[in-house]
C-alpha cells in the first residue's frame, strides 16, 4: 500500500464528503474557501476580537490602575536581586499571587492587590506551588535563615525539594551598568527619576554595605531596609541582592489600611 | 557555484556575533554570542565544503538517500521528520530529568543545571522544538498535496528549517545560561524573539505563497487550521514579546508590561500558544493524516466549518482561566470562564470528526497501530479538551490551582494528543518520504502504543491524586479552627506520586525511543521479519 503517488502531482486531498444539504451560510463558506486572501482576513480578524475586548480595558479601568499607599519602584539593589529570581527561574515553582481564600490568606498573609504587582516588569505571579507562595515572604525569616536555607534548603526544611543555590553566595554581584536598568524601566512606565538614575550605581552597594550613607538611599526609596544580607559584609554578592529582593516582597503596602473602593470588595 | 550567496551572509553573520561576543554588555549576552558564533561557523564551513564538492544540480542533494526528483519539494520535510523525532527524545529526556529533579533533589546540579533553569528546556524543547518541527514538516507535506502545488519560494522553506532550528539551539542555551525573560512558555529573550519573528514571517510567505499558486479550487480544511495557527502565533508573540531592552548588546529586558496587564497579556498568549499551536495546528494534521491513512474521507464537512470558527473564535477568550482569583478583575475572570466552558463544544465537533472519519473502517484498529496511534490522539484530545474547560470553572480552579492536577492535565494533552498524532503523521509520512514499502515493523509501533499510552496513563492519574490531594491539604482545617498541615508537609506527602509519574514519564520516552530506532531502521531500508498485526501470534508453522 505504501507506494505513494507524492512525486506525480496527482490530486491527492482526501476528498471530503459531498454535503447535499448545505443550506443558508454553510452555502457561502465556498466563497471564502476558494480565496486566501478571505480566509486569512476573516480568520485574523476572528482571533483579534478576544484579546481585544479582555485586554484592553485593563489599562483604563480604575482598579487595575489606582495607586496604593506606599507602592515605589524597587531600589537597584532589589532589582537586581529581582532579575536573580528571574533568571533561577524561580517562577517556576513559586508564586507571587495570594488568592481572596481563608487558608491562603492565613497561610501567606492579606490577599495580592493589583497596585503591588505595577513596577512589576515581567509580573512574577506564577503558576504553580511546587514550593510556598512569596507574595508577603518579606519580613518573615530572618536573613541567616535565607542564606542557610538557599545554600542547602534541606538544612532548614528537611522535606524541601528545592535546588541548592550555593554559589550565589560566592558570586560577586555584577551588573555592568545598573543606571541602564533603571532608564528600561522608565521607558516602560516605572516612575525612576532623574535623580535615580543618576545615584544608581551608588544606591546598590550602599544598600548592602554596612555603615554606609544611605541617607539619599532611604529618601529615594522609602521604607528600604540597607545592611550587609548575606553576611559577608566584605563583599557585595548575588546573595546580598537575592535576599534583599526576598526580604522586600509584600512589605510596601500597608495592607491593614488599604480600603477597596466601594463595589471593589471581594 | 551553489551557495555562494548564502555562504557569504552566514560567515559575515559569524563575524558580528563573534564582534557582539567581544563588545557584549553582560556575561551572559556574550556566552550566548559565542554559542551563536559557533554555530555559524560550523554552518559556513558546511557550506564551504557544499560549494567545492556539490555541483549545480539541485536534484543531487539527498536526505540519507532520498531525494526530490518530483513535483514536490520534500527534502526540508524529510529533515523536519528527523528533527521531530530528535528533539522528542531530547524533550522527553529532559522531562524525566527533571521529574527526577523534583522526587530527588539530590540531582539538580546547581547553577546550570537546576530545576528552575531546565524547566523551560523541557517544556519548550517539548512544545517548540518536537511539537513545531512536527508542524512545520507535515505542514509542509500537507500544503503540497492538498494544493497540488510545490512550495513557494524555493530555498526560503531551507531557511524556515534551519531559521527555526537556530531559534530552538538559541533559547535552550539561553535557559541553561540563565538568560530568559521570566514569562512562561515565552521565556525567549528579544534578539531570540526578533530571529523567529523573521523566520516565522517567512514561514507565513511560504505557506501561503503556497496556497496562492495552488491548483484545486478549494483550499482544504487541513491548510484551514495550519493557517490560522501560523497567523494567530505571529500575533501572539509579536504582542506578548514586546520588551525594552537595557542595551542592544545586551541579554537582559524589560516587558512593556507590568503586573496586571502584563499577567493577562502572557496568559493570552500562553493559553493561545495551547489553542494554536498545540491544537489549532495538530488539528490540521488530524484533517489529514487519519483520512488518509484510514482511507476514508473526512466525516462533515459542516462540522469541520462550524467547528474551525467556533474554535478559533473562542479560544482567544480563553486566556485569563490562568488567573481565577487573582488580582485581575472578577469581569475578565468570569469572561475567560464562561469563553471556556463554550469551547468544550467546538473541541469536541473536532473530535467527533476525527474519530467519525473512521466509520466503515473500525476495523482498522485490530490490524494497524497507526490508525489505533491516531484514534488514541483525538480521545486524549477530546478527554483534556473535557477536563480543561471543567477546570476554568471558578469553583474547580480555586482547588487545582497551583497543584500538580494542572501539569496532569497538560501532559494528557501534550503527550497524549500532540505526541500520538505527531507519531502516527511521523509513522505515516516515513516510509512514503523514503519510499520504503512499509515500516521497519509494525510491532515496535505497537510497542511504542502500548509504552506510551500506558504511559501517560499512569503520568495523569498520579498527578490527579497528588493534585487534588495537594488542594485538599493545603485548605485543610482541624475541629480548632488551625490548618492542619504545613506546607513543608503537603511536599513531603508529593514524593511517592512523584515517583509514580518518573516512571510513567520513562515509559513515554523508551516509546519514542523505540520510535526512533524504528524510524532509523525504516530510512536505512530495512525491513523486519515479522508475523503480520492481527494475526494470532501462535500460528502453527506451514
Amino acid at each position: 500500500m505504501a507506494k505513494d503517488k507524492g512525486n506525480t502531482l496527482e490530486g491527492e486531498s482526501p476528498e471530503v464528503k459531498a454535503d447535499p444539504v448545505a443550506r443558508g451560510l454553510i452555502r457561502h463558506h465556498d466563497k471564502i474557501e476558494r480565496s486566501a486572501t478571505l480566509l486569512l482576513v476573516l480568520s485574523f480578524l476572528v482571533v483579534t476580537i478576544g484579546g481585544i475586548v479582555e485586554i484592553v480595558p485593563l489599562f483604563y479601568l480604575e482598579n487595575t490602575i489606582e495607586k496604593v499607599e506606599g507602592m515605589r519602584p524597587y531600589t537597584p539593589l532589589e532589582l537586581a536581586g529581582r532579575n536573580i529570581y528571574i533568571r533561577e527561574g524561580c517562577y517556576n515553582c513559586h508564586s507571587q499571587m495570594i488568592r481572596p481564600f481563608r487558608d491562603e490568606v492565613e497561610r501567606y498573609g492579606h490577599y495580592s492587590l493589583a497596585a503591588e504587582s505595577m513596577y512589576d516588569h515581567p509580573f512574577q505571579w506564577g503558576s504553580k506551588r511546587s514550593g510556598p507562595d512569596l507574595a508577603r515572604v518579606g519580613g518573615r525569616y530572618s536573613d541567616e535563615w535565607h542564606v542557610a536555607h538557599l545554600k542547602d534548603p534541606r538544612s532548614v526544611v528537611p522535606e524541601s525539594i528545592m535546588p541548592t543555590y550555593a554559589f550565589l553566595a560566592n558570586t560577586p554581584l555584577e551588573v555592568p551598568n545598573i543606571a541602564a536598568h533603571l532608564v528600561a524601566n522608565q521607558r516602560v512606565g516605572v516612575p525612576y527619576t532623574d535623580e535615580d538614575v543618576e545615584n544608581a550605581k551608588a544606591d546598590l552597594s550602599a544598600q548592602a554595605t554596612p555603615d554606609a550613607d544611605t541617607a539619599g538611599l532611604e529618601q529615594r526609596y522609602p521604607k528600604v531596609t540597607a545592611r550587609d544580607f548575606d553576611g559577608d559584609p566584605s563583599r557585595i554578592t548575588e546573595m546580598d541582592a537575592l535576599v534583599a529582593y526576598l526580604q522586600m516582597l509584600g512589605t510596601l503596602v500597608d495592607v491593614a489600611a488599604y480600603n477597596p473602593a466601594p463595589g471593589e470588595q471581594r | 557555484m551553489k551557495f555562494a550567496t548564502e555562504t557569504i551572509v552566514v560567515a559575515i553573520a559569524a563575524f558580528l556575533a563573534l564582534l557582539g561576543a567581544a563588545f557584549a554588555a553582560d556575561d551572559a549576552f556574550r556566552a550566548h554570542a559565542y554559542v551563536l558564533f559557533l554555530v555559524l561557523a560550523i554552518t559556513t564551513v558546511v557550506f564551504l565544503r557544499r560549494v567545492e564538492t556539490v555541483p549545480s544540480e539541485g536534484s543531487k542533494f539527498s536526505i540519507f538517500g532520498a531525494r526530490d526528483t518530483g513535483a514536490y519539494l520534500d527534502n526540508v520535510v524529510r529533515a523536519g521528520v528527523i528533527a521531530t523525532v530528535f528533539w522528542g527524545v531530547v524533550g522527553f529526556t529532559v522531562g524525566v530529568l527533571i521529574a527526577s529533579q523534583l522526587a530527588w533533589p539530590v540531582l539538580n546540579l546547581e547553577p546550570y543545571l537546576n530545576f528552575g533553569r531546565l524547566r523551560p528546556l523541557h517544556t519548550s524543547a517539548v512544545i517548540f522544538a518536537f511539537g513545531g518541527n512536527g508542524l512545520l514538516a507535515t505542514s509542509f507535506y500537507v500544503v503540497q498535496r492538498t494544493c497540488r502545488a510545490r512550495l513557494f519560494g524555493g530555498n526560503l522553506a531551507w531557511f524556515v528549517f534551519w531559521g527555526y532550528q537556530l531559534f530552538i539551539v538559541l533559547a535552550a542555551t539561553g535557559y541553561v545560561l540563565g538568560i530568559t525573560e521570566g514569562r512562561e512558555y515565552a521565556e525567549p529573550e528579544w534578539y531570540v524573539d526578533l530571529w523567529l519573528t523573521v523566520v516565522w514571517v517567512a514561514y507565513l510567505v511560504v505557506y501561503l505563497g503556497t496556497i496562492v499558486k495552488r491548483r484545486e479550487p478549494h483550499i482544504y480544511v487541513a491548510n484551514w487550521f495550519y493557517l490560522s495557527f501560523i497567523v494567530t502565533i505571529a500575533m501572539l508573540h509579536v504582542v506578548n514579546n514586546l520588551s525594552m531592552p537595557v542595551s542592544f548588546l545586551g541579554a537582559k529586558s524589560y516587558s512593556a508590561f507590568s503586573g496586571v496587564q502584563d499577567a493577562l497579556t502572557q496568559w493570552w498568549y500562553g493559553h493561545n500558544a495551547v489553542g494554536f499551536f498545540l491544537t489549532a495546528g495538530f488539528l490540521g494534521m488530524m484533517y489529514y493524516f487519519i483520512p488518509k491513512q484510514a482511507n476514508r474521507p473526512v466525516y462533515s464537512y459542516r462540522l469541520s466549518i462550524i467547528h474551525f470558527w467556533s474554535l478559533i473564535f473562542l479560544y482567544i477568550w480563553a486566556g485569563p482561566h490562568h488567573l481565577h482569583y487573582t488580582a485581575l478583575p472578577d469581569w475578565a475572570q468570569t469572561l475567560g470562564m464562561v469563553f471556556s466552558v463554550m469551547l468544550w463544544m467546538p473541541s469536541w465537533g473536532g473530535m467527533i470528526n476525527g474519530l467519525m472519519t473512521l466509520s466503515g473502517a473500525w476495523d482498522k484498529l485490530r490490524t494497524d497501530p497507526i490508525i489505533r496511534m491516531m484514534v488514541i490522539a483525538v480521545a486524549f484530545y477530546g478527554m483534556s479538551t473535557f477536563e480543561g474547560p471543567m477546570m476554568s470553572v471558578k469553583a474547580v480552579n480555586s482547588l487545582s490551582h497551583y497543584t500538580d492536577w494542572t501539569i496532569g492535565h497538560v501532559h494528557s494533552g501534550a503527550l497524549g494528543w500532540v505526541g500520538m498524532i505527531t507519531f502516527g503523521a511521523v509513522y505515516y509520512l516515513v516510509p512514503r518520504l523514503w519510499e520504503r514499502h512499509r515500516l521497519y515493523s509494525l510491532r515496535l509501533v505497537n510497542w511504542h502504543f502500548w509504552l506510551a499510552t500506558i504511559g501517560i496513563v499512569i503520568y495523569a492519574a498520579s498527578m490527579w491524586v497528588s493534585g487534588i490531594m495537594q488542594g485538599l491539604m493545603w485548605r485543610e482545617y482541624d475541629d480548632q479552627g488551625f490548618l492542619v498541615y504545613s506546607f513543608a508537609e503537603t511536599v513531603a506527602a508529593m514524593h511517592p506520586y512523584y515517583i509514580m509519574r518518573l516512571l510513567g514519564g520513562v515509559m513515554y520516552l523508551s516509546g519514542s525511543v523505540i520510535m526512533a530506532y524504528n524510524i532509523i531502521q525504516t530510512i536505512r531500508g530495512v525491513e523486519r521479519t515479522e508475523i503480520p498485526m492481527g494475526e494470532a501470534a501462535l500460528q502453527p508453522a506451514e
